[in-house]
């Protein structure tokens, strides 16, 4: 497992190499139909969506896009989603349960976009909806950290059945230097922030909020993207086959203990 | 200790005295005055405080503590607190916290930023929830969340309706992923109490934002605001830092809200007792069992 500091490992992720969705896609999925708009405002480009076939099963594919260039990181808006984002991912989400196809999420965002538009449009309701729908849609779902989960934008596809971080992978509440300039109001100590955050996979695997890091190849993703994407795919088709067995009910009730169980108090 | 003491006396703020007919100065220190966030008009401290904290000027409706809100809200002798002895813990050891928490349970005589239980609102039966920004911006960590969780769960056992108050800075940075995930836990349990049929009525007040209007606060059957609160996702000067301009005055209020979509109603302190008790009246949700009893 990795030796990185959650510093180092924010950094490799940051390199415009790391693999997005996009490179994953391909690799992982036998075929790929993409589908695109919420049906209500328009089409977010920082969400790609639809149906893949993993290893001859249908599946639902939604990840948050991180572009290579300028030029696609601006169309990409730079994996941060408006409310139309998460709309255009919770129908399908809501397709994928009518037909009985698992949701695969791929997580990679700072954040969900703050602007006046997205204020305008509902970003906070957009956001909760997802979660309280993602806590009742009767399918199995599955969510994976491709490098960046940034609060509230990444759990909007985050509420699921397993969830998985790739070993470099971070995910935090605020971004570390959010935290930074409110803690000590000085936004380049990000690198202090981003170690006390405790954002790691083997963090979030204590918590009990990661149930399995995916191994990155030697020097992270960028080095052997399709090993990576092939190890993807592995983990997929084996969850997917474990949670396809699940009855309903029971699966509805796991995951809302998986997130239930989660927190640390004291009633003394 | 005493610097502090001495800041008090030198923060005084100097109003226009216009009653002998001439404008002359005086200063007034600051704790016996109320100056509105939103339209920046002074009122006598004590003054503001006997009109129910509302702005006379503007229509703003100031932050109450959470005793103030029940106070308002809830019928004589009818609060049964839940969890009052849940305390927050420090998971991520974040500098410094633990102090912090200690601090403000001692200055708010709070356990921590929400409090929780059942009540009747003029004989209607209720869940009620209310947040208290004075401790620590009413940011949502295990405690919050768990509280709240908590308040759904009774709530849909019992078949009784939830209303909650909200205001919140959003998530607790202090207790890192822990926090996030309290959005998705609280947000189930809604889900969970709106599956079996019941009422959830959300009162938005100043201010709302980041992850608590991300989750719980953006869910209910009815949403509710007070008359020019804040409330928003991202932080004002986020936003601006974003787009480089200033932001309208009217941003992420109540209005701008309602304005959008996504209130159903904006309505006064004083009526809000009434309206919530009519509300829940009208889906024969006080009473246990409902209109079949």
């Amino acid at each position: 497992m990795s030796k990185l500091t959650a510093w180092e490992r924010m950094e490799l992720i940051r390199q415009k190499e790391r693999p997005t969705v996009r490179d994953y896609i391909p690799v992982v999925f036998d075929e790929f139909f993409e589908m695109h708009g919420d049906r209500l405002y328009g089409d977010d480009h920082a969400i790609v969506g639809g149906i893949g076939v993993l290893d001859g099963t249908p599946v639902t594919v939604i990840g948050q896009l991180k572009g290579k260039t300028i030029e696609e990181n601006k169309h990409a808006n730079f994996a941060m989603a408006h409310p139309e984002g998460y709309r255009k991912a919770l129908r399908l989400m809501r397709q994928a349960e009518k037909f009985h196809r698992p949701v695969l999420c791929f997580i990679d965002t700072p954040g969900a976009f703050c602007g006046v538009e997205a204020e305008e449009r509902g970003q906070g309701e957009a956001i909760a909806k997802n979660l309280f729908e993602l806590m009742r849609l009767k399918t199995p779902v599955i969510s994976v950290v491709l490098g960046e989960g940034g609060s509230g934008g990444a759990l909007g596809l985050g509420v699921c059945d397993r969830l998985a971080m790739l070993e470099n992978a971070v995910y935090s509440v605020i971004s570390p230097r959010g935290c930074a300039s409110i803690l000590w109001k000085d936004a380049s100590k990000e690198k202090e922030a981003a170690n006390v955050l405790k954002i790691t996979a083997e963090d979030l695997q204590e918590f009990g909020v990661c149930d399995d890091i995916l191994a990155e190849p030697t020097g992270g993703a960028h080095k052997q993207p399709e090993l990576m994407a092939q190890t993807l795919r592995d983990y997929l088709i084996h969850t997917v086959g474990v949670l396809r067995d699940w009855d309903e009910q029971e699966l509805l009730d796991a995951r809302y203990h998986k997130f239930r169980k989660i927190g640390e108090f004291s009633e003394e | 200790m005493w610097e502090e003491l001495f800041q008090k006396v030198k923060t005084r703020l100097d109003i226009e005295d216009t009653s002998e007919g001439k404008a002359k100065k005086i200063s007034i220190p600051s704790d016996l005055l109320f100056k509105c966030p939103r339209c920046q008009q002074v009122a006598l401290m004590e003054e503001f405080t006997a009109g129910g904290k509302v702005c006379k000027s503007c229509g703003y409706h100031a932050r109450l503590s959470a005793r103030e809100r029940l106070e308002l809200t809830v019928d004589n002798e009818t609060f049964k607190e839940y969890d009052t002895l849940m305390k927050s813990r420090n998971p991520i050891d974040f500098p410094g916290y633990e102090e912090k928490v200690k601090e403000l349970q001692k200055k708010t005589g709070l356990s921590d930023a929400v409090v929780t239980g059942e009540c009747e609102i003029m004989g209607e039966q209720c869940v009620v929830a209310v947040m208290d920004s004075r401790f620590m911006m009413a940011s949502m960590g295990s405690v919050v969340g768990e509280k709240i969780t908590r308040a759904f769960e009774r709530a849909t056992e019992k078949r009784l309706p939830v209303v909650i108050f909200t205001s919140s800075g959003g998530a607790r940075m202090q207790e890192g992923i822990l926090s996030l995930m309290q959005m998705a836990k609280t947000s189930g349990a809604c889900a969970r109490h709106s599956d079996a049929g019941l009422l959830y009525i959300t009162v938005l007040t100043d201010p709302t934002t980041g992850g608590v209007t991300a989750s719980f606060a953006m869910l209910g059957d009815i949403i509710i605001a007070e008359p020019k609160v804040l409330v928003g996702f991202a932080g004002r000067r986020v936003i601006e830092g974003t787009i480089k301009q200033r932001l309208p005055d009217d941003f992420q209020s109540a209005e701008f809200l309602m304005e959008h979509g996504f209130v159903d109603m904006i309505v006064e302190r004083r009526e809000m007792r009434r309206t919530l008790a009519d509300l829940i009246r009208l889906h024969g949700a006080g009473k246990a069992g409902g209109f079949d009893e």
